[in-house]
């Protein structure tokens, strides 16, 4: 993002778009990497309402995917995927691999 | 309270609303804080402002010219987040009087432990009293964690903190925690409740009805951070949940004088030691000479237990 100079930046320290954050990436954050194992989810959302960074991507009431753009790599998802028959459904990897 | 009688929620039905908290922001990797600030946002479905008190959750969602809030948001200082709501919530009101603004709007506090307990209580304890329709909420993580795990009212006797640190001379911090959220019902406010992130749907059906309510709100929410807690960046559910199912952070809630526990393990309560042992700042309970700490520990915990089940039991529903 380019530098403001004193009569470009908005009054009072304002940041005038909201959700803006959205353009800074923090998926260079990570260690390790979330993969989805499509076949082992239950579409239970739990991924979904517990991840910190918003990084869980839900389209018509389904799990389709990680927004790895801000993903920074925790595995709370994993930890928290109930997956099937013991078969978690998101499993971390190490990043780079 | 017709918000609370609706079908319940699922999060199938959530997630069809948009996510008010963005991506990018940066709050460190596992963080409890922005899963309590999506649920809470996730919960209401009316225009609302936020007032942020200095910490961590502000800081790290408003690094200039970056906001992850996709909600008016304003932060003023450490020390006065409540004050900051108190005047907005004011200035709305009047607007409605005047005819300027038609549109129902919520107002909402947020700060932690460090800016609830102790440094903005005076700005917190005037909000309650003067009754402004606000909710103020304390996501709470046991210490000063922005500017490095300083010990406060809010941190857990034993603690390792960095101003109460373990050492041959003290075992972490000495004293017990205070209980702000009986603090805040003995304000009499319409609504004071506990919630913690890993049981979303109470969560969120707190933030409905103490929005719903008539007069003002306080939600001390669980907030786990693994930095200042010296644990792993995936266990802030599991830990959040631990601190539910031993009682160290029990779920309930009084509205309008009446207490209700939400959640009783019953004969599934499990020991303290489940909630302290995977963190670091407690590892010294567990040496060989520190079994009274860890027994003192457990006795608080089971004291404060029996004496909420009281208060539940005199005063609760009849
Ligand atoms: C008046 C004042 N004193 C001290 C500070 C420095 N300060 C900034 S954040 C912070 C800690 C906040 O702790 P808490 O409210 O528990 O939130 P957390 O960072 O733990 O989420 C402190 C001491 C400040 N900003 N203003
Ligand atoms: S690893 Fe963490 S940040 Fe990434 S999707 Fe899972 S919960 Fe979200
Ligand atoms: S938590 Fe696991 S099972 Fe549930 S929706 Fe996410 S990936 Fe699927
Ligand atoms: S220090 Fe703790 S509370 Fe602050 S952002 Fe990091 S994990 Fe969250
Ligand atoms: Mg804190």
């Amino acid at each position: 993002m380019k530098q403001m100079n004193w009569k470009e930046l908005p009054h009072a320290g304002t940041v005038l778009k909201a959700g803006n954050a959205n353009e800074y990436k923090t998926g260079s954050w990570r260690t390790y990497k979330p993969k989805w194992v499509e076949e082992n989810c239950i579409q239970c959302l739990f991924c979904w309402i517990y991840c910190p960074d918003s990084a869980v991507v839900v389209k018509d009431e389904k799990m389709t995917g990680f927004d790895y753009d801000h993903c920074k790599g925790c595995g709370v998802c994993a930890m928290e995927c109930p997956g099937k028959k013991g078969n978690k459904a998101i499993v971390m990897e190490e990043e780079g691999k | 309270m017709s918000a609370t009688q609706e079908k319940p929620m699922t999060l199938k039905s959530l997630s069809h609303k948009k996510d008010n908290l963005s991506g990018g922001h940066r709050m460190c990797s596992g963080c409890g804080a922005p899963t309590v600030v999506r649920q809470v946002l996730l919960a209401i479905d009316e225009p609302v402002v936020i007032a942020n008190a200095t910490g961590c959750l502000e800081v790290s969602t408003c690094l200039f010219p970056y906001t992850a809030w996709r909600v008016p948001w304003m932060h003023s200082a450490f020390e006065n987040a409540a004050a900051t709501a108190s005047g907005i919530e004011t200035m709305y009101r009047s607007l409605r009087k005047q005819g300027k603004l038609k549109k129902e709007m919520k107002f909402i506090a947020f700060g932690g432990d460090g800016g609830t307990y102790d440094i903005g209580f005076q700005a917190l304890s005037g909000a309650m009293e003067r009754g402004h329709q606000l909710l103020y909420i304390c996501y709470d993580n046991g210490a000063y964690m922005n500017t490095g795990i300083q010990r406060s009212s809010a941190t857990p006797m034993g603690a390792d903190t960095t101003t109460q640190p373990v050492g041959s001379k003290i075992p972490g911090k000495t004293v017990r925690r205070k209980d702000l959220t009986r603090i805040m019902a003995a304000h009499n406010v319409a609504y004071a409740a506990q919630a913690s992130p890993h049981n979303w749907r109470d969560l969120m059906t707190k933030v409905k009805k103490a929005l719903a309510t008539n007069g003002p709100a306080y939600m001390g929410i669980m907030a786990p951070c693994n930095r200042g807690w010296r644990t792993q960046t995936n266990d802030s559910i599991l830990l959040s949940r631990l601190a539910v199912d031993t009682c160290y952070w029990p779920l309930y809630e009084v509205e309008g004088g009446k207490w209700t526990i939400n959640y009783d393990p019953k004969d599934k309560k499990k020991p303290i030691a489940e909630w302290l042992k995977p963190q670091g700042r407690f590892k010294h309970l567990f040496a060989p000479g520190n079994e009274a700490l860890l027994e003192r520990f457990q006795k608080l915990v089971d004291d404060d237990w029996e004496s909420l089940q009281k208060l539940a039991a005199a005063f609760g529903a009849k």
